[in-house]
């Protein structure tokens, strides 16, 4: 069993960034960079990410960085994992770094998909992390693809009237080696999971849940809180897929073993501001009931759930 | 051409890691993460939850200059060991 004290002390994410008070990205960086170490080449998509890094002549991090395009997130990483690949073959490089993309949801689900699933189809050697706050930040809070059913966003102001997708399972459905859900109040299942994809060859999928406080409007203080009733509530599942098979990690099986009590999903949507509007407006049950909905069926999926219709 | 690439190698724009690369964010305070030692039990979960890498894992001291007081380590401490104070006026 990991610990703590397992974790490296080295900080490649460096203190005094341009990120929020409390940002999930930036928290994030910094756990991915201790299980991934130094000899990782990190792929910025457009985002908030290319932003909270520190603006040129200076940078908060400490790993060779390129920034790339907002769709490209996938092709990009190709070209230099091959090359990569090719440097190692004539001997230039000794052995082959780790290839990470880091990309938002909007970067992820939206514009980036087409680029992700090519990647992902031809095989490639890479780590894709999705940090997914569920909404474009970085230009002002736009609804994405990934903003939850009765989400206040610029876009939807008075909420989302349609439900987000579910990209990881998309991912699964490339038959990729590995694929993984993350979230920031459970780092050693974090940590744990991407040791493995850095030990595995092929595309690796990892998305987390990233609470942004601002977008989401609650206090920097509760980021982590927010993380966890995220978790505990199901709206966000915590599993691994595998050689085919899924396997729930951390709170989510310890919720679905029967050993502790899912919250119910109004425990998460009354901890933020951004879901202030449905629930105070007529459709407020109506859009709880349909996210419970959404929870159940989402883990009746993932646990090899038929339609009896079939 | 050829002859100043071998002058000044490849030409791009290139940042270079630094702590501090936003200046000293610990001006961003307004509340302040004060920890008493006493009531500390070594957990290591305000070094984990950092987001900004300002405390140090051994000492477990707090890195002013840059903690932008967000308050998460105070929130997430299991003793209570880390309290908020309001920064004075500077
Ligand atoms: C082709 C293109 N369209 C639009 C933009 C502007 N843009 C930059 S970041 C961003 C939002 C990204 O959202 P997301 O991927 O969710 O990351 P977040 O900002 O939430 O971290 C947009 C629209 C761009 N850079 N390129
Ligand atoms: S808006 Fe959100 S994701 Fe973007 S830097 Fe701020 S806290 Fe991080
Ligand atoms: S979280 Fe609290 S108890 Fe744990 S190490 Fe930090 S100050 Fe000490
Ligand atoms: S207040 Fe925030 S930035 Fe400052 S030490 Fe605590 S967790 Fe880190
Ligand atoms: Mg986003």
């Amino acid at each position: 069993m990991v610990s703590f004290k397992d974790l490296p002390e080295e900080e490649l994410f460096l203190a005094g960034s341009t990120a929020c008070q409390g940002c999930p990205s930036s928290l994030a960086l910094r756990m991915a960079f201790k299980a991934l170490g130094k000899d990782t080449i990190l792929l910025v998509v457009a985002s908030c990410t290319s932003v909270l890094q520190g603006s040129y002549p200076l940078s908060a991090i400490n790993l060779p960085l390129m920034n790339v395009a907002f769709a490209t997130g996938g092709a990009s990483a190709s070209g230099v994992s091959a090359a990569v690949k090719a440097l190692v073959k004539r001997g230039e490089l000794a052995e082959e770094p780790n290839v990470l993309v880091w990309a938002g949801d909007g970067g992820t689900y939206d514009i980036g998909i087409q680029s992700l699933s090519g990647a992902a189809e031809r095989e490639t050697d890479f780590i894709y992390v999705c940090y997914n706050n569920e909404m474009y930040s970085n230009t002002g809070t736009q609804r994405s693809g990934a903003t939850p059913l009765g989400a206040w966003t610029t876009t939807t102001p008075g909420g989302k009237a349609q439900h987000r997708k579910d990209i990881a399972q998309i991912m699964i459905a490339h038959r990729i080696p590995y694929v993984a859900t993350v979230s920031l109040a459970y780092p050693l299942d974090f940590y744990q999971k991407m040791l493995k994809a850095k030990e595995i060859r092929g595309t690796k999928y990892i998305e987390m849940l990233a609470p942004c406080p601002p977008g989401w409007k609650f206090p920097s203080a509760q980021m982590i809180a927010v993380s966890r009733m995220a978790v505990q509530s199901g709206m966000w599942l915590l599993y691994e897929h595998e050689d085919g098979e899924t396997r729930f990690t951390a709170a989510t099986k310890r919720i679905l073993e029967g050993k502790v009590k899912k919250r119910p999903v109004k425990d998460y949507l009354e901890i933020q501001g951004r879901f202030r509007q449905i629930l105070s407006s007529p459709e407020g049950q109506q859009a709880e009931d349909m996210l419970e909905k959404e929870v159940s069926e989402s883990i009746r999926r993932l646990q090899g759930w038929v339609p009896e219709y079939i | 051409m050829s002859r100043e690439k071998e002058e000044v190698g490849y030409m791009t724009s290139m940042s270079r890691p630094v702590k501090g690369c936003a200046g000293d964010t610990g001006e961003w305070r307004v509340f302040r993460p004060v920890k008493n030692d006493d009531k500390c039990n070594r957990c290591l979960l305000c070094w984990v939850y950092c987001p900004e890498a300002c405390l140090t894992k051994e000492a477990l001291e707090i890195d002013y200059q840059y903690c932008k007081g967000c308050g998460i380590c105070a929130v997430e401490c299991p003793t209570g060991a880390i309290e908020m104070v309001k920064e004075e006026k500077r």
